[in-house]
């Protein structure tokens, strides 16, 4: 039983400290890619070709002050980026990212926890997420904030719903919610194939849910100053950062267990490779789009996530049960 | 060693008396509305401790029912105190006795 | 044993938000007890082997309904304090009679279940117990007719709201 737990501590850590290098590395190679998309070379000047920048900005934001704007309630304001963060880290506890390992005599599976109903636990988790940004909204108290923050967890809720419906399609193919289930399922086709349609709406969705370009109206700079982080700085403002780019690797670590069959490949590289090779394309695909498409309004934003995407995925969700049940 | 039923009534009981409180108590809508939904959830512990106890998932079913009829509740309720407060700049129930008589 | 242990934190947790929502003076506060309360009673759902319903607890009570009071609260009262309410006269001795009340109430659910307790040990559960799979066959099967009449429930308030929320001039 105590060593159990203390695998798991162990898996827990190694998942955490892999989460933090992620997003450190990924602020880097961001701002490198986007120089290039750019044609110029991106921050190449600490370390060399600029390696060394996320510990410059970690050390920068470290120290920089703390201003807690007078007359906000303390609690709510310092307590905001916290859950922000905590669900980030806290979604990528079922995703498996390789097959079983076997030590010490025993047979340790490379998740955190695996439970029956993973993919709904993703989906819990991400509508806790929402909380951090409407409570940072509002306990700026600044107008510009609450609005960011009422912008930007309407269309996290919005694009919810078309997420949960997009992937009803892989349930049905399964049979189970299990993440781990559907990692064996794919073992001889990958459900991009049959689902791409799904896989289509999934990604859109991803985007927004993370608040990323195209979908980042809430956080632009040019229109709403930075959105519901506006009155923050120094550690929490990091916080917040984290959480966004802790996000984006959550997104993608689903969709390569949904859609790119999670840690399959072809057996010259270990199953844990494979994953982070699908992962970081998963993360070159969300950095180029970035790069390459102008912001969406926020009307159509919304409109576009309600009455386009949600049609469409029931759609995908009643087509594929229908040929399930005709198949089967 | 299982938990026994009753703590899970107990603490079920417990919630729903602190709902009820609240109900009574306090004046603000939106904070009523806040206290019926822990009474409602204190019975959805109810149902679900009693179908682990008698192993029958009927239990399982009442409460999805309750929590989206719940949902549909509160939905039309907020909008409806959004109205009030548009009209009177204030969150007070007891103010709102013009039909009283 | 430890499922002991996490019952009587889980428990002390929601009775102690469930107390912040009824006694804050911020209406931010308070909702921010809900969500703890209704998270913390995921979590006991889940030692009751109903693991379908703690996601839907989590995902629909604490991820949406929350969220509707979230914003009604923030756009409604985005001063800090409240200033708005509960100044004015409460009825006489309004406090203390409820909070009778309220003890009344808990003496009666006791009395209820002191009366019936011969319910006999719990039995083991089979495996999939509380899973989806069960829930599902149970809903689509035997509770189909009440299925059907919460979706047109759900369908009746989503009207309601929208009639309601319409542009006048």
């Amino acid at each position: 039983m105590l060593l159990t737990i203390t695998i798991d501590v162990v898996k827990a850590l190694i998942v955490i400290i892999f989460l933090m290098a992620a997003f450190g590395y990924m602020t880097l190679i961001e701002r490198k890619l986007l120089g290039r998309f750019q044609f110029r070379p991106g921050p190449n000047r600490v370390g060399p070709k600029g390696i060394l920048q996320p510990l410059a900005d970690g050390v920068k934001l470290l120290l920089k002050e703390e201003i807690i704007p007078q007359g906000v309630d303390r609690f709510i304001f310092i307590f905001a980026p916290l859950i922000s963060l905590l669900a980030a880290l806290l979604a990528f506890a079922v995703i498996p990212f390789g097959p079983n390992v076997h030590l010490f005599g025993r047979t340790i599976p490379l998740e955190i926890a695996g439970p029956n109903l993973g993919l709904l636990y993703v989906f819990a988790i991400a509508s806790l997420g929402v909380y951090g940004l409407i409570l940072a909204g509002w306990a700026s108290q600044n107008k510009y904030g609450l609005l960011g923050g009422l912008r930007s967890s309407a269309q996290i809720i919005s694009y919810e719903l078309a997420m949960g419906l997009s992937v009803v399609g892989i349930l049905i193919f399964a049979g189970s919610a299990s993440l781990n289930v559907i990692v064996a399922a794919q073992e001889n086709v990958w459900f991009i194939f049959p689902q791409i349609i799904g896989f289509a709406i999934y990604l859109i969705c991803a985007v927004a849910e993370t608040n990323r370009a195209p979908f980042d109206l809430p956080e632009a700079e040019q229109e709403i100053v930075a959105g519901y982080h506006t009155e923050y700085t120094g550690m929490k403002f990091a916080m917040f950062f984290m959480a966004e780019y802790i996000n984006m690797v959550t997104v993608s670590a689903l969709a390569t267990t949904l859609f790119l069959g999670g840690w399959h490949g072809p057996a010259f590289l270990p199953g844990v490779a494979w994953f982070l090779i699908k992962v970081a394309l998963f993360l070159f695909l969300f950095i180029w789009i970035r790069a390459t498409l102008p912001r969406i309004r926020y009307d159509k934003l919304m409109g576009f996530g309600w009455k386009i995407l949600l049609p469409v995925a029931l759609v995908n969700a009643l087509g594929t049960a229908a040929w399930v049940a005709m198949i089967k | 060693m299982t938990i026994p039923l009753v703590d899970f009534l107990g603490l079920s009981a417990i919630l729903f008396a602190i709902g009820a409180v609240g109900v009574l108590v306090r004046k603000n809508p939106l904070i009523m509305f806040m206290s019926v939904e822990i009474m409602w959830n204190a019975v959805n512990l109810t149902f679900a401790a009693f179908a682990r106890h008698w192993v029958n998932m009927a239990g399982h079913i009442f409460v999805f029912i309750v929590v989206t009829v719940a949902a549909a509740e509160v939905a039309i309720g907020l909008i409806i105190v959004v109205f009030v407060f548009r009209q009177r700049e204030r969150l007070d129930v007891d103010e709102l006795s013009s039909m009283k008589g | 044993m430890l499922a002991n242990v996490i019952f009587w934190i889980a428990a002390v947790i929601a009775v102690a938000m469930a107390v912040t929502v009824v006694a804050a003076k911020r209406p931010m506060h308070a909702v921010v007890a809900l969500v703890a309360n209704f998270v913390m009673l995921g979590v006991l759902f889940l030692l009751l082997h109903a693991e379908f319903l703690a996601i839907i607890e989590v995902i629909v009570y604490a991820g949406a309904v929350v969220v509707l009071f979230l914003f009604v609260v923030a756009l409604l009262l985005t001063g800090v304090s409240a200033p708005r309410e509960d100044e004015g006269p409460k009825l006489l001795a309004q406090t203390p009679l409820a909070i009778i009340l309220g003890a009344a109430i808990l003496c009666l659910a006791g009395f209820a279940v002191a009366i019936n307790l011969t319910l006999g040990p719990t039995p083991g559960v089979p495996e999939a117990f509380g899973s989806i799979t069960l829930f599902g066959e149970e809903l689509f099967t035997t509770y189909l007719l009440p299925f059907e009449l919460t979706a047109l429930v759900l369908l009746v308030a989503v009207i309601g709201v929208v009639f309601l929320a319409r542009e006048r001039h």
